[in-house]
Protein backbone atom coordinates (compact mmCIF):
# COMPACT_ATOMS: atom_id res chain seq x y z
CA UNK A 1 0.00 0.00 0.00
CA UNK A 2 1.21 3.85 -0.58
CA UNK A 3 2.89 3.24 -3.71
CA UNK A 4 0.88 4.32 -6.87
CA UNK A 5 3.42 3.47 -9.39
CA UNK A 6 2.32 2.23 -12.72
CA UNK A 7 2.88 2.60 -15.99
CA UNK A 8 1.64 3.82 -19.23
CA UNK A 9 0.82 0.97 -20.73
CA UNK A 10 -0.82 -0.04 -17.75
CA UNK A 11 -3.16 3.38 -17.19
CA UNK A 12 -3.79 2.86 -21.42
CA UNK A 13 -4.58 -0.78 -20.01
CA UNK A 14 -7.66 0.60 -18.33
CA UNK A 15 -9.67 2.58 -20.62
CA UNK A 16 -12.64 1.44 -22.36
CA UNK A 17 -13.99 2.42 -25.70
CA UNK A 18 -16.79 4.99 -25.06
CA UNK A 19 -15.17 6.47 -21.96
CA UNK A 20 -14.85 9.79 -21.09
CA UNK A 21 -11.18 11.00 -20.95
CA UNK A 22 -10.09 14.31 -19.03
CA UNK A 23 -6.62 15.30 -20.22
CA UNK A 24 -4.38 18.34 -18.64
CA UNK A 25 -2.37 20.90 -19.81
CA UNK A 26 -3.44 24.20 -21.79
CA UNK A 27 -3.34 24.21 -25.28
CA UNK A 28 0.11 22.93 -26.77
CA UNK A 29 1.44 23.08 -22.56
CA UNK A 30 2.47 20.29 -20.42
CA UNK A 31 0.01 17.77 -22.12
CA UNK A 32 0.65 14.30 -21.14
CA UNK A 33 1.43 13.27 -24.71
CA UNK A 34 3.13 9.86 -24.10
CA UNK A 35 -0.33 8.58 -22.94
CA UNK A 36 -2.13 10.02 -25.70
CA UNK A 37 0.73 8.43 -27.88
CA UNK A 38 -0.36 5.05 -25.93
CA UNK A 39 -3.90 5.49 -26.96
CA UNK A 40 -3.23 6.08 -30.33
CA UNK A 41 -1.49 2.92 -30.78
CA UNK A 42 -4.31 0.89 -28.64
CA UNK A 43 -7.00 1.67 -31.50
CA UNK A 44 -9.14 2.34 -28.32
CA UNK A 45 -12.01 4.16 -30.01
CA UNK A 46 -15.37 5.67 -29.38
CA UNK A 47 -13.76 8.13 -26.83
CA UNK A 48 -15.33 11.87 -25.65
CA UNK A 49 -12.23 13.95 -25.05
CA UNK A 50 -12.51 16.61 -22.66
CA UNK A 51 -9.41 19.22 -22.92
CA UNK A 52 -8.07 23.22 -23.26
CA UNK A 53 -6.88 21.34 -26.42
CA UNK A 54 -4.37 21.09 -28.13
CA UNK A 55 -2.35 18.74 -30.05
CA UNK A 56 -3.89 15.73 -27.88
CA UNK A 57 -7.28 16.85 -29.62
CA UNK A 58 -5.30 17.14 -32.74
CA UNK A 59 -4.14 13.21 -32.74
CA UNK A 60 -6.87 11.43 -31.65
CA UNK A 61 -9.08 13.27 -33.93
CA UNK A 62 -6.66 12.58 -36.65
CA UNK A 63 -6.86 8.91 -35.52
CA UNK A 64 -10.10 8.83 -35.71
CA UNK A 65 -10.21 8.06 -32.30
CA UNK A 66 -12.06 11.00 -30.79
CA UNK A 67 -15.82 10.86 -31.87
CA UNK A 68 -16.94 13.81 -29.69
CA UNK A 69 -14.57 16.57 -28.19
CA UNK A 70 -15.32 19.13 -25.33
CA UNK A 71 -13.51 21.92 -25.35
CA UNK A 72 -13.11 26.23 -25.70
CA UNK A 73 -10.57 25.87 -28.19
CA UNK A 74 -7.92 24.12 -29.86
CA UNK A 75 -4.47 25.85 -30.62
CA UNK A 76 -1.01 24.88 -30.49
CA UNK A 77 0.20 28.29 -29.30
CA UNK A 78 3.06 29.28 -31.45
CA UNK A 79 0.80 27.92 -34.62
CA UNK A 80 -2.62 29.47 -33.59
CA UNK A 81 -4.64 26.56 -34.92
CA UNK A 82 -4.57 22.96 -35.75
CA UNK A 83 -4.57 21.68 -39.17
CA UNK A 84 -5.85 18.15 -37.83
CA UNK A 85 -8.69 19.45 -35.77
CA UNK A 86 -9.61 21.75 -38.46
CA UNK A 87 -9.68 18.89 -41.12
CA UNK A 88 -11.86 16.80 -38.27
CA UNK A 89 -14.53 19.37 -37.69
CA UNK A 90 -14.24 21.27 -41.58
CA UNK A 91 -14.80 17.21 -42.67
CA UNK A 92 -17.67 16.34 -39.62
CA UNK A 93 -15.73 13.54 -38.37
CA UNK A 94 -16.24 14.85 -34.70
CA UNK A 95 -18.87 15.83 -33.11
CA UNK A 96 -18.44 19.06 -30.52
CA UNK A 97 -19.84 20.34 -27.15
CA UNK A 98 -17.87 23.55 -27.38
CA UNK A 99 -18.12 25.83 -24.19
CA UNK A 100 -16.77 29.62 -22.87
CA UNK A 101 -13.37 28.69 -21.63
CA UNK A 102 -14.88 29.66 -17.64
CA UNK A 103 -17.45 27.49 -18.41
CA UNK A 104 -14.85 24.77 -18.54
CA UNK A 105 -13.85 25.55 -15.72
CA UNK A 106 -16.52 25.53 -13.81
CA UNK A 107 -17.54 21.95 -15.40
CA UNK A 108 -14.73 20.38 -13.77
CA UNK A 109 -15.37 22.09 -10.35
CA UNK A 110 -18.94 21.35 -10.12
CA UNK A 111 -17.77 17.80 -11.08
CA UNK A 112 -15.08 17.65 -8.59
CA UNK A 113 -17.25 19.29 -5.70
CA UNK A 114 -20.09 16.94 -6.46
CA UNK A 115 -22.72 19.36 -7.38
CA UNK A 116 -24.95 18.82 -10.49
CA UNK A 117 -24.00 22.36 -11.57
CA UNK A 118 -22.31 26.37 -10.86
CA UNK A 119 -24.23 29.11 -12.32
CA UNK A 120 -22.31 31.35 -14.17
CA UNK A 121 -23.21 34.91 -16.42
CA UNK A 122 -20.76 33.02 -18.65
CA UNK A 123 -22.81 31.76 -22.05
CA UNK A 124 -25.47 34.24 -21.59
CA UNK A 125 -26.86 35.97 -24.91
CA UNK A 126 -24.10 34.19 -27.15
CA UNK A 127 -24.80 31.39 -29.24
CA UNK A 128 -23.00 28.64 -26.75
CA UNK A 129 -26.72 27.94 -25.82
CA UNK A 130 -27.78 27.58 -29.00
CA UNK A 131 -25.04 24.98 -30.18
CA UNK A 132 -25.32 23.22 -27.18
CA UNK A 133 -29.34 22.87 -26.88
CA UNK A 134 -29.24 20.75 -23.37
CA UNK A 135 -27.52 23.28 -21.72
CA UNK A 136 -29.74 25.09 -19.09
CA UNK A 137 -29.99 28.63 -17.27
CA UNK A 138 -31.39 28.88 -13.80
CA UNK A 139 -33.09 31.58 -11.69
CA UNK A 140 -31.79 32.92 -8.53
CA UNK A 141 -33.78 31.54 -5.80
CA UNK A 142 -32.45 35.15 -3.87
CA UNK A 143 -35.19 37.59 -5.25
CA UNK A 144 -35.97 38.75 -1.69
CA UNK A 145 -34.56 38.42 1.67
CA UNK A 146 -31.45 38.84 3.79
CA UNK A 147 -29.54 37.64 0.41
CA UNK A 148 -31.27 39.57 -1.97
CA UNK A 149 -29.11 42.24 -3.96
CA UNK A 150 -31.74 44.28 -6.09
CA UNK A 151 -29.39 44.38 -9.17
CA UNK A 152 -29.23 40.47 -9.46
CA UNK A 153 -32.46 39.47 -7.61
CA UNK A 154 -34.24 36.90 -9.74
CA UNK A 155 -31.05 37.00 -12.12
CA UNK A 156 -31.27 34.20 -14.66
CA UNK A 157 -28.07 32.89 -14.89
CA UNK A 158 -26.21 29.26 -17.09
CA UNK A 159 -26.18 26.65 -15.17
CA UNK A 160 -23.22 24.75 -16.13
CA UNK A 161 -23.41 21.06 -15.79
CA UNK A 162 -20.90 19.31 -13.89
CA UNK A 163 -18.07 17.72 -16.59
CA UNK A 164 -18.05 13.55 -15.11
CA UNK A 165 -14.99 12.34 -16.20
CA UNK A 166 -14.20 8.37 -16.18
CA UNK A 167 -10.69 8.90 -16.70
CA UNK A 168 -8.30 12.12 -15.97
CA UNK A 169 -4.87 12.09 -17.20
CA UNK A 170 -1.96 14.85 -16.46
CA UNK A 171 1.58 15.27 -17.00
CA UNK A 172 3.23 16.66 -14.00
CA UNK A 173 7.02 17.75 -13.30
CA UNK A 174 7.40 15.63 -10.19
CA UNK A 175 5.18 13.16 -8.57
CA UNK A 176 5.94 10.91 -5.58
CA UNK A 177 5.19 7.41 -5.05
CA UNK A 178 2.76 7.73 -2.86
CA UNK A 179 0.93 10.44 -5.63
CA UNK A 180 1.25 13.68 -4.93
CA UNK A 181 2.38 15.79 -7.75
CA UNK A 182 4.14 18.83 -7.99
CA UNK A 183 3.76 22.14 -11.10
CA UNK A 184 7.72 23.76 -11.60
CA UNK A 185 6.31 26.25 -14.28
CA UNK A 186 4.52 28.98 -13.74
CA UNK A 187 0.77 27.70 -14.46
CA UNK A 188 -0.87 24.26 -12.77
CA UNK A 189 -3.63 25.31 -14.89
CA UNK A 190 -6.90 22.87 -14.52
CA UNK A 191 -5.13 19.76 -13.81
CA UNK A 192 -5.96 19.37 -10.14
CA UNK A 193 -9.81 19.83 -11.52
CA UNK A 194 -9.25 17.19 -14.08
CA UNK A 195 -8.31 14.34 -11.37
CA UNK A 196 -10.83 15.94 -9.11
CA UNK A 197 -13.60 15.45 -11.60
CA UNK A 198 -12.53 11.78 -12.37
CA UNK A 199 -13.33 8.08 -11.60
CA UNK A 200 -9.95 6.99 -12.28
CA UNK A 201 -6.85 9.47 -12.15
CA UNK A 202 -3.70 9.10 -13.17
CA UNK A 203 -0.51 11.53 -13.54
CA UNK A 204 2.70 11.07 -15.28
CA UNK A 205 5.63 13.24 -14.30
CA UNK A 206 9.14 13.97 -15.31
CA UNK A 207 10.52 11.95 -12.59
CA UNK A 208 8.91 9.87 -9.31
CA UNK A 209 10.85 10.79 -6.62
CA UNK A 210 10.54 9.14 -3.17
CA UNK A 211 7.81 10.32 -0.87
CA UNK A 212 8.18 13.08 1.34
CA UNK A 213 10.88 14.70 -0.75
CA UNK A 214 9.08 16.97 -2.96
CA UNK A 215 9.89 19.88 -1.14
CA UNK A 216 13.16 19.36 -1.83
CA UNK A 217 12.15 20.53 -5.74
CA UNK A 218 10.31 23.15 -5.19
CA UNK A 219 8.13 24.79 -2.54
CA UNK A 220 5.18 22.65 -0.89
CA UNK A 221 2.78 24.91 -2.47
CA UNK A 222 3.67 23.93 -5.72
CA UNK A 223 2.69 20.32 -4.87
CA UNK A 224 -0.69 21.43 -5.74
CA UNK A 225 -1.95 17.76 -6.36
CA UNK A 226 -2.11 15.51 -3.49
CA UNK A 227 -2.32 11.57 -2.94
CA UNK A 228 -6.59 11.82 -2.44
CA UNK A 229 -6.41 12.52 -6.13
CA UNK A 230 -4.84 10.11 -7.60
CA UNK A 231 -5.12 6.46 -8.14
CA UNK A 232 -1.57 5.79 -10.47
CA UNK A 233 1.95 8.13 -10.89
CA UNK A 234 4.35 7.03 -13.93
CA UNK A 235 7.27 8.17 -14.37
CA UNK A 236 7.77 9.49 -18.16
CA UNK A 237 11.20 11.54 -19.06
CA UNK A 238 10.04 13.86 -21.96
CA UNK A 239 6.49 12.53 -21.40
CA UNK A 240 4.29 15.82 -22.76
CA UNK A 241 7.02 16.28 -25.57
CA UNK A 242 6.58 18.16 -27.65
CA UNK A 243 4.66 20.42 -25.75
CA UNK A 244 5.92 22.63 -23.63
CA UNK A 245 7.20 21.64 -20.08
CA UNK A 246 8.76 24.53 -18.06
CA UNK A 247 11.34 24.26 -16.59
CA UNK A 248 12.31 21.00 -18.11
CA UNK A 249 11.77 21.95 -21.47
CA UNK A 250 10.10 23.89 -23.88
CA UNK A 251 8.09 23.48 -26.41
CA UNK A 252 9.85 21.33 -29.57
CA UNK A 253 9.15 24.07 -32.18
CA UNK A 254 10.49 22.57 -34.94
CA UNK A 255 8.88 18.99 -34.12
CA UNK A 256 5.41 20.67 -33.64
CA UNK A 257 5.86 21.94 -36.95
CA UNK A 258 6.43 18.33 -38.55
CA UNK A 259 2.97 17.58 -36.70
CA UNK A 260 1.81 20.14 -37.99
CA UNK A 261 2.46 20.01 -41.81
CA UNK A 262 1.50 15.98 -41.17
CA UNK A 263 -2.39 16.88 -41.57
CA UNK A 264 -1.22 17.83 -45.40
CA UNK A 265 -2.76 14.55 -46.88
CA UNK A 266 -3.05 11.12 -45.98
CA UNK A 267 0.72 10.07 -47.18
CA UNK A 268 1.91 12.44 -44.74
CA UNK A 269 0.00 11.75 -41.99
CA UNK A 270 1.11 7.91 -42.62
CA UNK A 271 4.60 8.89 -42.38
CA UNK A 272 3.93 10.78 -39.60
CA UNK A 273 2.37 8.04 -37.79
CA UNK A 274 4.66 5.23 -38.91
CA UNK A 275 7.58 6.85 -37.46
CA UNK A 276 6.34 8.40 -34.33
CA UNK A 277 3.12 6.94 -33.16
CA UNK A 278 3.44 3.13 -34.78
CA UNK A 279 6.12 2.62 -32.20
CA UNK A 280 6.58 2.53 -28.22
CA UNK A 281 7.43 4.90 -26.01
CA UNK A 282 11.31 4.28 -26.45
CA UNK A 283 11.32 4.02 -29.90
CA UNK A 284 9.56 7.33 -29.94
CA UNK A 285 11.92 9.38 -27.97
CA UNK A 286 15.00 7.60 -30.37
CA UNK A 287 13.04 9.11 -33.41
CA UNK A 288 12.73 12.64 -31.76
CA UNK A 289 16.87 12.28 -30.77
CA UNK A 290 17.56 11.07 -34.19
CA UNK A 291 15.73 13.77 -35.95
CA UNK A 292 17.60 16.68 -33.26
CA UNK A 293 20.95 15.60 -34.66
CA UNK A 294 19.74 15.49 -38.30
CA UNK A 295 18.87 18.61 -37.66
CA UNK A 296 22.01 19.55 -36.18
CA UNK B 1 1.57 68.11 -27.32
CA UNK B 2 1.85 69.05 -31.29
CA UNK B 3 0.61 66.47 -33.62
CA UNK B 4 3.89 64.60 -35.01
CA UNK B 5 4.23 64.38 -39.07
CA UNK B 6 4.11 61.09 -40.69
CA UNK B 7 3.06 58.85 -38.68
CA UNK B 8 2.51 55.36 -40.21
CA UNK B 9 -0.89 53.89 -40.44
CA UNK B 10 -0.30 51.08 -37.49
CA UNK B 11 0.94 54.30 -35.36
CA UNK B 12 -2.24 55.92 -35.76
CA UNK B 13 -4.46 52.30 -34.43
CA UNK B 14 -1.92 52.20 -31.78
CA UNK B 15 -2.97 55.18 -30.65
CA UNK B 16 -6.54 54.63 -31.59
CA UNK B 17 -5.89 51.15 -29.47
CA UNK B 18 -4.70 53.25 -26.45
CA UNK B 19 -7.27 55.24 -26.23
CA UNK B 20 -9.57 52.31 -25.58
CA UNK B 21 -8.37 52.30 -22.02
CA UNK B 22 -8.08 56.07 -21.02
CA UNK B 23 -10.27 56.65 -17.63
CA UNK B 24 -9.96 52.84 -16.89
CA UNK B 25 -8.37 52.76 -13.87
CA UNK B 26 -6.48 50.05 -12.15
CA UNK B 27 -7.68 47.28 -14.24
CA UNK B 28 -6.17 44.38 -15.82
CA UNK B 29 -5.43 45.40 -19.74
CA UNK B 30 -5.89 42.18 -21.97
CA UNK B 31 -4.64 43.24 -25.48
CA UNK B 32 -4.93 40.15 -28.24
CA UNK B 33 -2.58 40.87 -31.66
CA UNK B 34 0.67 43.47 -31.90
CA UNK B 35 -0.74 46.90 -32.19
CA UNK B 36 -3.31 46.25 -29.51
CA UNK B 37 -0.65 44.82 -26.97
CA UNK B 38 1.06 48.18 -28.14
CA UNK B 39 -1.55 50.82 -27.26
CA UNK B 40 -2.33 48.93 -23.73
CA UNK B 41 1.53 49.83 -23.36
CA UNK B 42 1.38 53.46 -24.63
CA UNK B 43 -1.73 54.00 -22.52
CA UNK B 44 -0.24 52.89 -19.61
CA UNK B 45 3.23 54.75 -20.25
CA UNK B 46 1.19 58.31 -20.62
CA UNK B 47 -2.41 58.61 -19.77
CA UNK B 48 -3.25 55.27 -17.82
CA UNK B 49 -0.79 54.59 -15.60
CA UNK B 50 -2.90 52.38 -12.90
CA UNK B 51 -3.19 49.50 -15.58
CA UNK B 52 -1.59 46.35 -15.01
CA UNK B 53 -0.66 44.22 -18.26
CA UNK B 54 -0.06 39.96 -17.52
CA UNK B 55 3.69 38.57 -19.23
CA UNK B 56 1.05 36.91 -21.48
CA UNK B 57 1.72 33.49 -19.73
CA UNK B 58 0.97 33.45 -16.07
CA UNK B 59 2.19 36.45 -14.48
CA UNK B 60 1.52 40.44 -13.74
CA UNK B 61 3.57 42.83 -14.91
CA UNK B 62 5.60 45.80 -13.33
CA UNK B 63 4.90 48.47 -15.70
CA UNK B 64 5.16 48.26 -19.52
CA UNK B 65 8.08 47.13 -20.81
CA UNK B 66 8.94 47.20 -24.37
CA UNK B 67 6.95 43.74 -27.09
CA UNK B 68 9.15 40.89 -26.37
CA UNK B 69 11.49 42.51 -24.05
CA UNK B 70 13.33 39.46 -21.95
CA UNK B 71 14.05 41.39 -18.62
CA UNK B 72 10.61 41.77 -17.34
CA UNK B 73 10.16 42.39 -14.15
CA UNK B 74 7.01 40.19 -12.98
CA UNK B 75 4.95 41.18 -9.74
CA UNK B 76 2.13 38.63 -8.98
CA UNK B 77 1.27 35.06 -10.01
CA UNK B 78 -1.91 36.00 -12.78
CA UNK B 79 -2.31 31.68 -13.40
CA UNK B 80 -5.31 30.68 -15.72
CA UNK B 81 -7.74 30.44 -12.59
CA UNK B 82 -6.93 33.81 -11.09
CA UNK B 83 -7.45 34.98 -14.87
CA UNK B 84 -11.36 34.08 -14.49
CA UNK B 85 -11.57 35.74 -10.71
CA UNK B 86 -10.67 38.88 -12.51
CA UNK B 87 -12.94 38.29 -15.97
CA UNK B 88 -15.78 37.57 -13.08
CA UNK B 89 -14.86 40.39 -10.86
CA UNK B 90 -14.96 42.90 -13.44
CA UNK B 91 -11.46 44.37 -12.96
CA UNK B 92 -10.24 43.87 -16.91
CA UNK B 93 -10.95 45.66 -20.02
CA UNK B 94 -10.13 43.47 -22.93
CA UNK B 95 -9.24 43.98 -26.68
CA UNK B 96 -10.34 40.80 -28.52
CA UNK B 97 -9.68 40.11 -32.16
CA UNK B 98 -12.45 39.36 -34.04
CA UNK B 99 -12.77 36.98 -36.83
CA UNK B 100 -16.16 38.11 -37.65
CA UNK B 101 -18.15 41.97 -35.79
CA UNK B 102 -21.47 42.70 -36.88
CA UNK B 103 -23.84 46.35 -36.46
CA UNK B 104 -24.96 44.83 -33.30
CA UNK B 105 -21.55 44.44 -31.97
CA UNK B 106 -21.48 40.70 -31.95
CA UNK B 107 -17.96 38.59 -32.34
CA UNK B 108 -17.20 35.26 -33.80
CA UNK B 109 -14.01 33.88 -33.28
CA UNK B 110 -14.83 29.99 -33.98
CA UNK B 111 -16.45 29.26 -37.52
CA UNK B 112 -16.78 30.02 -40.85
CA UNK B 113 -20.52 29.36 -41.93
CA UNK B 114 -22.85 26.77 -40.06
CA UNK B 115 -21.57 25.77 -37.03
CA UNK B 116 -22.32 22.25 -37.15
CA UNK B 117 -20.72 21.98 -40.14
CA UNK B 118 -18.15 24.56 -40.81
CA UNK B 119 -16.35 25.92 -43.55
CA UNK B 120 -13.53 26.93 -41.69
CA UNK B 121 -12.93 26.30 -38.48
CA UNK B 122 -10.87 29.08 -35.98
CA UNK B 123 -9.63 28.89 -32.97
CA UNK B 124 -12.95 28.71 -30.84
CA UNK B 125 -14.99 30.94 -28.47
CA UNK B 126 -12.49 30.78 -26.47
CA UNK B 127 -13.82 33.07 -23.15
CA UNK B 128 -15.51 35.85 -24.96
CA UNK B 129 -18.46 35.05 -24.05
CA UNK B 130 -18.16 35.16 -20.56
CA UNK B 131 -15.55 37.80 -21.23
CA UNK B 132 -18.41 40.17 -22.68
CA UNK B 133 -20.70 40.15 -20.13
CA UNK B 134 -18.63 40.63 -17.21
CA UNK B 135 -16.10 43.62 -17.96
CA UNK B 136 -15.26 46.28 -20.38
CA UNK B 137 -14.84 44.75 -23.87
CA UNK B 138 -13.16 46.60 -26.97
CA UNK B 139 -12.30 44.79 -30.19
CA UNK B 140 -9.23 45.11 -32.72
CA UNK B 141 -9.99 44.00 -36.29
CA UNK B 142 -6.69 44.55 -38.64
CA UNK B 143 -8.02 43.39 -41.71
CA UNK B 144 -11.62 45.96 -42.19
CA UNK B 145 -13.35 43.90 -45.10
CA UNK B 146 -16.79 42.99 -45.97
CA UNK B 147 -15.55 39.53 -44.57
CA UNK B 148 -15.09 40.67 -40.77
CA UNK B 149 -17.21 43.60 -40.89
CA UNK B 150 -20.61 41.61 -41.63
CA UNK B 151 -24.02 41.70 -41.56
CA UNK B 152 -24.53 39.06 -39.17
CA UNK B 153 -21.97 36.94 -37.19
CA UNK B 154 -21.84 33.12 -37.78
CA UNK B 155 -22.17 32.53 -34.29
CA UNK B 156 -22.17 34.87 -30.87
CA UNK B 157 -19.14 34.70 -29.27
CA UNK B 158 -18.68 37.92 -27.89
CA UNK B 159 -22.04 39.51 -26.87
CA UNK B 160 -23.37 42.49 -28.41
CA UNK B 161 -25.85 44.94 -26.67
CA UNK B 162 -29.23 43.41 -28.16
CA UNK B 163 -27.76 40.26 -27.74
CA UNK B 164 -27.14 40.68 -23.68
CA UNK B 165 -30.76 42.65 -23.23
CA UNK B 166 -32.78 39.60 -24.35
CA UNK B 167 -30.80 37.61 -22.21
CA UNK B 168 -32.28 39.86 -19.49
CA UNK B 169 -30.64 41.70 -16.50
CA UNK B 170 -27.97 39.24 -15.76
CA UNK B 171 -26.74 39.74 -19.01
CA UNK B 172 -26.56 43.44 -19.05
CA UNK B 173 -25.92 44.00 -15.71
CA UNK B 174 -21.47 44.03 -16.80
CA UNK B 175 -22.03 44.05 -20.53
CA UNK B 176 -20.03 47.19 -21.92
CA UNK B 177 -19.39 46.38 -25.23
CA UNK B 178 -17.07 49.59 -25.66
CA UNK B 179 -14.81 50.38 -28.96
CA UNK B 180 -13.81 48.50 -32.53
CA UNK B 181 -10.72 49.78 -33.81
CA UNK B 182 -9.88 48.44 -37.08
CA UNK B 183 -6.96 49.52 -39.85
CA UNK B 184 -9.85 51.76 -41.25
CA UNK B 185 -11.18 53.64 -38.14
CA UNK B 186 -12.76 53.53 -35.24
CA UNK B 187 -16.37 52.36 -34.22
CA UNK B 188 -18.62 52.26 -30.88
CA UNK B 189 -22.36 51.99 -30.21
CA UNK B 190 -23.38 55.29 -29.22
CA UNK B 191 -26.61 55.34 -30.70
CA UNK B 192 -30.15 55.21 -29.78
CA UNK B 193 -30.52 51.60 -30.94
CA UNK B 194 -27.24 50.67 -30.09
CA UNK B 195 -25.87 49.43 -33.54
CA UNK B 196 -22.11 50.27 -34.59
CA UNK B 197 -21.28 53.78 -35.90
CA UNK B 198 -18.48 55.56 -37.50
CA UNK B 199 -16.49 57.31 -34.17
CA UNK B 200 -13.14 58.53 -36.41
CA UNK B 201 -11.83 57.86 -39.55
CA UNK B 202 -7.95 57.32 -39.56
CA UNK B 203 -6.07 59.84 -41.10
CA UNK B 204 -5.75 59.36 -44.62
CA UNK B 205 -8.80 56.83 -44.94
CA UNK B 206 -11.69 58.19 -46.76
CA UNK B 207 -15.00 57.77 -45.82
CA UNK B 208 -16.10 55.73 -49.22
CA UNK B 209 -13.44 53.44 -48.23
CA UNK B 210 -14.95 52.14 -44.74
CA UNK B 211 -18.49 51.91 -46.52
CA UNK B 212 -17.17 49.44 -49.08
CA UNK B 213 -15.45 47.25 -46.23
CA UNK B 214 -18.02 47.11 -44.59
CA UNK B 215 -21.05 44.63 -45.18
CA UNK B 216 -23.74 46.70 -42.84
CA UNK B 217 -24.69 50.27 -43.03
CA UNK B 218 -23.05 52.17 -40.15
CA UNK B 219 -24.39 54.85 -38.55
CA UNK B 220 -22.43 58.08 -40.05
CA UNK B 221 -23.39 61.39 -38.68
CA UNK B 222 -22.49 64.15 -40.10
CA UNK B 223 -19.19 65.50 -38.73
CA UNK B 224 -17.53 62.57 -38.82
CA UNK B 225 -13.63 63.01 -36.92
CA UNK B 226 -10.58 62.21 -38.18
CA UNK B 227 -8.80 59.56 -35.46
CA UNK B 228 -6.09 61.72 -33.89
CA UNK B 229 -2.30 61.87 -34.68
CA UNK B 230 -0.29 60.40 -32.21
CA UNK B 231 2.13 63.32 -29.97
CA UNK B 232 5.41 63.35 -30.96
CA UNK B 233 6.01 61.58 -27.35
CA UNK B 234 3.65 58.94 -28.57
CA UNK B 235 5.98 58.54 -31.82
CA UNK B 236 8.75 58.25 -29.86
CA UNK B 237 7.84 55.56 -27.24
CA UNK B 238 6.32 53.54 -29.86
CA UNK B 239 9.14 53.62 -32.09
CA UNK B 240 12.58 53.76 -30.15
CA UNK B 241 11.18 52.07 -26.76
CA UNK B 242 8.26 50.06 -27.16
CA UNK B 243 8.39 48.29 -30.76
CA UNK B 244 12.07 49.00 -32.09
CA UNK B 245 11.87 46.36 -34.34
CA UNK B 246 8.77 47.38 -35.99
CA UNK B 247 6.26 44.40 -35.35
CA UNK B 248 3.62 46.77 -36.34
CA UNK B 249 3.78 46.86 -39.46
CA UNK B 250 3.42 43.36 -40.22
CA UNK B 251 -0.10 44.02 -38.64
CA UNK B 252 -1.24 46.97 -40.35
CA UNK B 253 0.63 48.21 -43.71
CA UNK B 254 0.81 51.78 -45.10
Amino acid sequence: MGDKRTTVEEIVGELRPGMTVGIGGWGSRRKPMAVVRAICRSGLDDLTVVAYGGPDVGLLCATGQAKKVVCSFVTLDSVALDPHWRAARQQGRVEVMEIDEGMFFLGLQAAAWRVPFLPTRAGLGSDVLAVNPDLRTVRSPYAEGPFAEAADAGAELVAMPALRLDVAIVHANRADQAGNAQFLGPDPYFDDLFLGAAARRFVTAEAVVARGTLSDHGPLSSVSVHRLLTDGVAEVPRGAHFTACPPDYGRDEAFQQEYAAAAADGDAWAAFRRRYIDVDEAGYQRAVAERQGAAR
Amino acid sequence: MSPADGATRAEVCVVACAEAWRGDGEVMASPFGTVPALGARLALRTFAPELVLTDGEAALLSGAPPLGADDVVREAAMPYRTVFSVVWSGRRHIMMMASQIDRLGNQNLSVVGDWHHPKVQLIGMRGAPGNSVNHPTSYWVPDHSTRTFVEAVDLVCGVGHRRAAFAGPAATRFHDVRVVVSNLGVFDFATPERVMRLRSVHPGVELDEVVAATAFELVIESDVQETRQPSAEELQLIRDVLDPKGLRDREVRG
